[in-house]
């Protein structure tokens, strides 16, 4: 089903929640704050960190990139993850010369089938505005310092359309099997405010 | 946080060997919202779990064939039952409200924030 009017549609659960943590919020019966951290504590456990498993079959099968490059949702769906709407994935690679980065504030946006809950700065209107405005200045707040020579591409997500960052390969990753690969891969990194993580920095008992 | 008991104690939570899963983030919200609630004392975990068994006895009875896909639209009916037995809410307010997020996110333009207009919150929700 999709909204031709490009204004948001919220199914009827979401706005029961919203409704009620509203009230709640207002009435100072629950900190949305407090609400944020109990939901971070559980964000890997919302539709389990399905995308670190697409980028590390991405890494180590490059039949399998091509396939994702070509038609993210088919090439998706071959490893079992499928959206509940139907919608479209594009995949975008990072290289050297483009970084990509995704914005939305729109919870309904979000690949959450294979990136799980959003965080929570994700959806500030504030960070928005300035990915879009600002991105290199955003990444750096984020500790992510690219050459001046990468071009940085700002991707908003539509109702039909959800993207998943396709990081770069870490360097020193060669020989590691796709299980460990999985490991690197942030949340972050496919959303484009993170670089996948070293070998040097996965705890190496799991 | 409740332990792994209480939550054993809950019929038929969706678990992993870690905890709870969930699969819409909606779901996570509902959830700690009544965390949230039940650790200010608004209400016990036993009693949390008698409206969810309400909730999901009813659901079965109507033919829910209870295949842990719906589980969360049970909690969240609970949910909202118990907070208005507990007249935390009201199931107008929460009826009023929800249409009013409805309104707001279908004038919502796509990629904007979808935020309640405060002039209507004030003058017809706040008491």
């Amino acid at each position: 089903m999709s909204d031709r009017h490009e204004h948001a549609h919220l199914p009827d659960t979401v706005l029961r929640v919203k409704a009620l943590e509203s009230l709640l919020v207002e009435k100072g019966l629950v900190d949305p704050a407090a609400l944020d951290t109990l939901i971070e504590t559980y964000e890997h456990k919302v539709g389990p960190r399905n995308g670190s498993r697409v980028v590390a079959r991405a890494w180590s099968d490059p039949d399998f990139k091509q396939r994702l490059l070509r038609n993210a949702s088919a090439a998706i769906a071959e490893l079992g993850f499928t959206g509940r709407q139907g919608e479209d994935m594009v995949v975008l690679e990072n290289s050297e010369k483009v970084h990509n980065m995704v914005v939305c504030t729109l919870c309904s946006c979000y690949p959450w089938p294979v990136l799980g809950l959003p965080p929570v700065w994700y959806k500030s209107a504030p960070y928005r505005a300035r990915a879009v405005i600002d991105p290199r200045g955003v990444l750096k707040e984020f500790g992510v310092e690219l050459p001046e020579t990468t071009e940085i591409r700002v991707w908003d997500s539509t109702a039909e359309v959800r993207y998943l960052v396709l990081p770069m390969r870490p360097r020193d990753s060669e020989g590691m099997d796709e299980e460990a690969l999985a490991e690197l891969v942030t949340r972050d990194s496919m959303i484009g405010t993170g670089l996948p993580l070293s070998p040097s920095q996965v705890p190496s008992s799991k | 946080m409740p332990n792994r008991t209480d939550l054993e104690a809950l019929p038929d939570i969706p678990m992993d060997d870690d905890g709870p899963v969930f699969r819409e983030p909606w779901e996570a919200q509902a959830f700690a919202m009544t965390l949230e609630l039940h650790q200010q004392g608004r209400f016990s975990w036993p009693e949390w779990a008698r409206y969810l068994h309400q909730e999901i006895d009813k659901a079965k009875q109507s033919g829910d064939p209870d295949l842990g896909d719906t589980y969360y639209q049970h909690w969240l009916a609970a949910l909202e039952n118990i907070c208005v037995d507990k007249k935390i809410t009201s199931g107008e307010a929460l009826a009023e409200r929800k249409e009013a997020w409805d309104r707001a996110a279908r004038s919502t333009p796509h990629g904007e924030p979808i935020e309640l207009d405060r002039a209507i919150r004030r003058g017809e929700f706040d008491k």
